[in-house]
């Protein structure tokens, strides 16, 4: 079961310290997986409402990307390593 | 055909895994380490992508990080597609026909049936606006037409799961 995600990530940033910035996990646009299912996948991997999800998943579509998740680097591996399980393409970075 | 187009998904992937460098270290530890660069096939590096999205500046320090994350989470990563697949398998008669599945095993369908639209698509240079068919003298048109079919299949599922 996806645990809860408390959607207030800059409270996560604060506890990692003031001049660490967190990482994200990035998730690019591709021609091949369904609007349904991405959002569908952002739901069950993040327990992020179907609201939440839908505008990320507007995001990647209409942007090319969007910032999926963040926090520690275990962490972001860890998401995109489940997105990649997923089919998503998903790829990790640090804002510098 | 379903049957199929997983069977020739999974090979692809078990034929990866045996591709992966063999060392004294893994045998002794346990710990299973893949291979370290992403594939030279289209669809195998789509449907095992790199962890990072480097561009020509990226240092060797970068470089180097991308390749050990590969090497760490490609066998798991593998196994998990390769899992899917085979419920897919498990659970089609082969008759054809009806086939019931419990949520889990729904979701393990979601998921394979979108690494063979990954893998197809990816051979078929799938584009954001393909068009629902190719002139019937294009070698793809086939191929084209089970793509839609498939991609019919994946909504239809997760809709009902969403539901």
């Amino acid at each position: 079961m996806p645990a809860a995600v408390d959607p207030q990530v800059d409270q996560e940033v604060d506890e990692l310290g003031k001049t660490d910035k967190p990482w994200q996990t990035v998730v690019w646009n591709d021609p091949v997986n369904l609007m349904s299912y991405v959002t569908y996948v952002f739901q069950k991997l993040f327990g992020y409402s179907r609201e939440k999800a839908t505008k990320l998943m507007l995001d990647v579509h209409h942007k090319g990307k969007a910032v999926v998740s963040s926090g520690s680097k275990d962490k972001v591996e860890s998401d995109v390593k489940k997105l990649h399980a997923a089919g998503l393409w998903a790829t990790m970075q640090k804002p510098s | 055909m379903l049957r199929g187009l997983v069977r020739q998904v999974e090979d692809m992937l078990r034929a990866r895994a045996d591709s992966a460098p063999k060392d004294e270290l893994s045998e002794l530890t346990g710990i299973r380490t893949g291979p370290s660069s992403a594939p030279d096939d289209p669809v195998l590096k789509r449907l095992l992508p790199d962890f990072y999205r480097l561009d020509e500046q990226a240092g060797p320090q970068e470089r180097a990080e991308m390749a050990a994350l590969r090497s760490l989470h490609e066998p798991e990563l593998v196994d998990a597609k390769i899992g899917v697949a085979g419920v897919v398998l498990e659970t089609l008669s082969p008759q054809g026909g009806e086939v019931r599945l419990s949520l889990e095993q729904a979701d393990a369908w979601l998921s394979a049936i979108n690494d063979v639209r990954l893998a197809l698509g990816t051979a078929l240079d799938v584009q954001e606006d393909m068009p629902d068919e190719l002139p019937e003298d294009d070698p793809r048109a086939p191929h084209l037409a089970v793509y839609h079919w498939l991609t019919y299949m994946q909504e239809s599922l997760v809709q009902a799961m969403a539901a």
